[in-house]
């Protein structure tokens, strides 16, 4: 079993408005050195099968489909650390 | 003229989009609900508005990913035309049917109010209704209308003319860019546009400028 994290953010350049008001949010609580803040989202994701190179494989396909919109989004794959 | 109208679970213009269509057709379209694999021939497939699966993960994520949206796909490669209006814009782009991308509102409000579109192409078959450059009344209501795309896709559509509606005289309503607010494919058989056509067709609704883009498409076939 894997249990992987998948990141998925606004790629450079698209507007992120909800990255907009949460800083100006901030800045209201008085943080004043918070330069910028973007938004993204987490997936936690178990995988059955234990073969690493076949999970990032697998994860990458389920982006590519799924999780992330590849026209405004990037996304990054963050599996276990080999034992 | 036949025609459909994809049910999905969240949609709530549906009964709209239906009376619209049943009063300028003058028949009632086919409902397909979303675990159909096949669509039987008709003319028009309609994707409605709403929010479909509660706007999870994206708007129109879940629903482009539904058995339907394949049947959809393979009529649209057909050339049977295919408009979705609002959700149904977002889940037509979702599926790859139409190129983009549909953010947050820049104000991050959810709008709901009458905008002026500008018809920039009336040689299409939901269009041909109007006359170029015609400005119409139109209601929308989203809270993610922001059109995006990449420079080199957004060359494309404006080179080739598959901007067919246009915020005008400043009522953008979510910060769409080129203040886009409606588009076809490439082939010109496939609409997505934010504004509710539907929701203007008859002087009860405040207005009938919606009415044009029924009857011109609906035209087509007879």
């Amino acid at each position: 079993m894997i249990e992987a994290r998948v990141t998925v953010t606004l790629k450079t350049g698209v507007l992120d408005p909800q990255g907009k008001a949460i800083e100006g949010a901030l800045a209201a609580l008085g943080f004043a050195d918070v330069g910028a803040v973007r938004q993204g989202k987490v997936f936690d994701i178990v995988l059955e099968d234990g073969d690493p190179q076949a999970a990032r494989a697998r994860l990458e396909a389920m982006c590519e489909k799924l999780l992330a919109n590849t026209v405004i989004e990037d996304y990054a794959i963050t599996l276990p650390p080999a034992r | 003229m036949k025609t459909a109208v994809v049910l999905l679970p969240g949609l709530n213009r549906d009964r709209d989009m239906i009376a619209a269509l049943t009063k300028i057709a003058g028949t009632p379209p086919l409902t397909v609900w979303q675990t159909e694999t096949e669509i039987p021939d008709v003319d028009l497939i309609v994707i409605p508005g709403g929010f479909s699966y509660g706007d999870y993960l994206r708007c129109g994520a879940i629903a482009a990913r539904m058995p339907v949206m394949r049947a959809v796909a393979a009529h649209a490669a057909r050339g049977t035309l295919v408009m979705g209006v609002c959700n149904g814009f977002q889940i037509l782009l979702e599926a790859g049917l139409l190129p983009g991308a549909l953010m947050r509102n820049a104000s991050l409000k959810f709008v709901c109010r009458k905008v002026r579109l500008a018809v920039t192409n009336a040689n299409t078959a939901f269009t041909r209704g109007y006359r170029p450059g015609q400005v119409i009344d139109c209601p929308v209501a989203h809270h993610d209308g922001n059109y995006f795309a990449d420079a080199e896709t957004l060359a494309r559509l404006e080179g080739q003319g598959q901007v067919v509606f246009r915020y005008a005289e400043g009522t953008n309503p979510n910060g769409s860019l080129n203040d886009i607010a409606g588009i076809v494919s490439d082939r010109g058989n496939v609409l997505g546009l934010m504004p509710h056509p539907e929701n203007l067709i008859e002087p009860a609704h405040g207005g009938s400028d919606g009415r044009a883009l029924f009857e011109g498409v609906l035209g087509r076939a007879a």
